[in-house]
């Protein structure tokens, strides 16, 4: 197995607001290892993006981060700007969603990625900056990249905005890409080829990718391993294929089982229910306790914590009892 | 379509040869006017108690023939025939009386409902705007709230103090409250997080069934559509490309957009998604101020020959028993059948 290249422990976050504070983060742990690609889902407010914004030093003023998150040793938490400043855009490279509001629009895209190579190689000279720009473009598949890379951020499509952003992620042959909802913007046959895009990159530099997204079929096609977070929490992870087929946790099972699929027709959806807990009111228990169909007294009380279940690691006092007794109801109800 | 009997009534909503252009500077800095075709001539029929959705990519029109057919917008040319009654004859007076049987569902329940009116209130416009006595409204809304599980008090609360679910559940209570016969939903599930949009799929399904009515779906998301809809029409670029039924649509794709759009929707499921074909379509949809000429799907076509830029595939049924428009169309299911068990045994 490969070793261990971002590291997060007990990882929170909150943010202070009138009356109290924001839970958005409860203590994450993740491994990314070298080489791999692990996503982290998640539905609106379940902490996804705020834990990689968190480690990356890019929250708001307001935001009080604790624990640890170190980077190939390196710990970034509460490390000094120049140290953070030095990793971004350098060994860690970041795609956000929404490349229209992550470009500088009155900059040509050429200029803005060479700036990118520029602040981490200063010394390297204009031509081969230059060089190294169009080489960029033409690895990410924009044609044409010698003229492209005059053309304003306006000037280019969606998907082709997005290809500018993965080229300035990966500048600076970074060892660990963070990807943000990167397709959630863009239509579906666009999607496919960013995704190919990112996977191409990430074999050909053999980087690790964390893919953050709230959409179970990219992560099917692209992860490694899965994290799935809830309330501010990683409430399951493991391989891919056991997270789809062997997961133990009833919000994981939950949301495949809610998700309409291309492939099939007729079956009926199950929703599961309520609404996630507010992060300023947290129940004492288990955050998914008011949704869960199997919830036990103790998941009232005590707020459970990841440990090994099977091939999976999942924080539900109920497991491996869960997910069997959800389908003994389902049968029942059918 | 399906039903022989229902082939034969008369259809609820006819559309032919549906266009609509907008007006636009072309760029520089003295560009002269030019034309967006957002939909180049669209026609299809939806019959009363199914759904028929309308997918495709942004900017193929989708949206824009949708709010054609419930006169938000007005047409440019061609026809929309509801309930045997051509909209575009009907004078201001006539179209708003009958309106009240065709009501969209928008994307955002957010911006969609007014924020300083409390619930109440904005179920009770449609009411007064088509003089229905207040009795009998509020005996409609009462019933309608319960009917998508919101309660009586809720009425007197404002938008911001629902979630997005609930807000969606408003609006389509708003869109309830006249007794339509037709709705268009355009993208009425998009905004919301899964857990909370396979309720609101439920919720449709269960009011389309229970008060019999018919549904012009607007939507990206393949798999919501596959889900929802008993027909499918896929737009690009303004047009209908092919469209039938939704197995036809789904399992037997003659049309390589609607092969590629299939073939770039993920399905949540690792070892179906990891050994899937995948067909990886170069280049962006292009500008509907100048399309290609002929097919307009051709500059992104891997089987584009020359008679595509000469001449404009026809939507019609190659022999297949359903509708497409392509020179060479070619059957082909792109998305593997499985068994429906979301955890499969170990």
């Amino acid at each position: 197995m490969n070793e261990v290249l971002l590291q997060t422990r007990d990882l929170g976050v909150e943010f202070a607001v009138s009356g109290g504070a924001v839970h958005a983060v409860r203590g994450v742990d993740i491994d990314v290892r070298r080489g791999e690609v692990v996503g982290i889902v998640g539905e609106s407010g379940s902490g996804k993006s705020a834990t990689m914004l968190a480690l990356l030093g890019l929250l708001a003023p307001n935001a009080k981060v604790h624990g640890s998150a170190s980077f190939n040793g390196i710990e970034m938490i509460g490390a000094p700007h120049e140290q953070l400043r030095a990793l971004r855009g350098g060994r860690i490279g970041m795609v956000f969603q929404d490349p229209m509001t992550s470009l500088n629009p009155v900059l040509t895209v050429g200029r803005q990625i060479a700036e990118a190579i520029e602040v981490h190689q200063p010394t390297l000279r204009p031509k081969r900056v230059m060089a190294r720009v169009q080489e960029l473009l033409e690895v990410v598949a924009i044609p044409n990249a010698s003229e492209r890379m005059r053309a304003y951020p306006h000037e280019l499509s969606g998907g082709m905005r997005q290809r500018v952003m993965i080229a300035m992620a990966v500048a600076n042959d970074p060892e660990l890409i963070i990807a943000d909802e990167p397709t959630t913007a863009l239509d579906v046959t666009i999607q496919a080829q960013i995704l190919t895009v990112l996977a191409d990159l990430r074999s050909r530099t053999n980087s690790a990718l964390v893919i953050i997204t709230h959409d179970l079929g990219v992560v099917a096609g692209v992860a490694d391993r899965v994290n799935v977070m809830y309330a501010g929490r990683v409430v399951e992870r493991g391989p891919v294929e056991e997270l789809f087929y062997r997961n133990q946790h009833p919000y994981t099972a939950g949301l495949l089982a809610c998700l309409p699929r291309l492939d099939t027709r007729g079956r009926d959806l199950e929703p599961i229910g309520g609404a996630p807990p507010l992060l300023d009111h947290l129940p004492k228990g288990c955050a998914f306790v008011s949704r869960c169909k199997v919830a036990e007294p103790r998941c009232h009380d005590v707020d459970p914590q990841l440990r090994d279940v099977g091939t999976v690691s999942v924080a539900c006092h109920v497991a491996p009892a869960a997910t069997s007794a959800m389908k003994a109801m389902k049968a029942v109800d059918a | 379509m399906t039903d022989l009997t229902q082939a034969a009534a008369q259809p609820l909503l006819k559309v032919r040869d549906l266009v609509k252009s907008f007006p636009v500077r072309s760029s520089g800095f003295r560009g002269g006017r030019g034309l967006v075709h957002a939909v180049a001539g669209v026609s299809f029929d939806l019959h009363q108690g199914q759904t028929l959705s309308l997918v495709g990519e942004s900017g193929c029109g989708k949206s824009t023939t949708a709010r054609c057919v419930v006169r938000i917008l007005d047409p440019t040319s061609g026809q929309v025939e509801f309930d045997g009654v051509d909209l575009g004859t009907l004078d201001a007076a006539a179209l708003r009386s009958a309106r009240s049987k065709f009501q969209m569902v928008f994307q955002d329940p957010q911006a969609s409902l007014n924020p300083r009116m409390t619930v109440g209130e904005i179920l009770a416009e449609p009411l007064k705007i088509h003089h229905i006595p207040g009795a009998e409204g509020r005996e409609r809304i009462r019933e309608l709230m319960s009917l998508v599980q919101l309660r009586s008090a809720d009425l007197d609360r404002y938008p911001h103090q629902f979630s997005g679910g609930q807000r969606q559940r408003i609006g389509i209570v708003r869109a309830l409250v006249l007794e339509p016969k037709l709705i268009a939903l355009d993208e009425p599930v998009s905004a919301l997080d899964v857990s909370i949009q396979a309720e609101i799929i439920r919720l449709l399904e269960r009011l389309r069934d229970q008060l019999g009515l018919s549904y012009l779906f607007i939507a990206h998301d393949l798999s919501v559509v596959r889900h929802l809809s008993e027909h499918v029409a896929v737009m690009y670029l303004g047009k209908i490309v092919e469209s039938g039924t939704n197995d036809e649509v789904y399992e037997q794709s003659a049309h390589p957009y609607t092969q590629a759009l299939l073939a770039a929707a993920p399905i949540p499921d690792p070892l179906i998604e990891r050994s899937r074909d995948r067909i990886v379509l170069a280049g962006d949809p292009p500008s509907p101020i100048d399309p290609p000429s002929g097919c307009h799907f051709r500059t992104r076509c891997w089987k584009a020959q020359d008679r595509c830029a000469e001449e404009a595939p026809v939507l019609a049924d190659p022999g297949i028993g359903h509708l497409v428009a392509c020179h060479f169309p070619e059957v082909s299911n792109v998305i593997v059948q499985q068994p429906v068990d979301f955890r499969r045994p170990t």
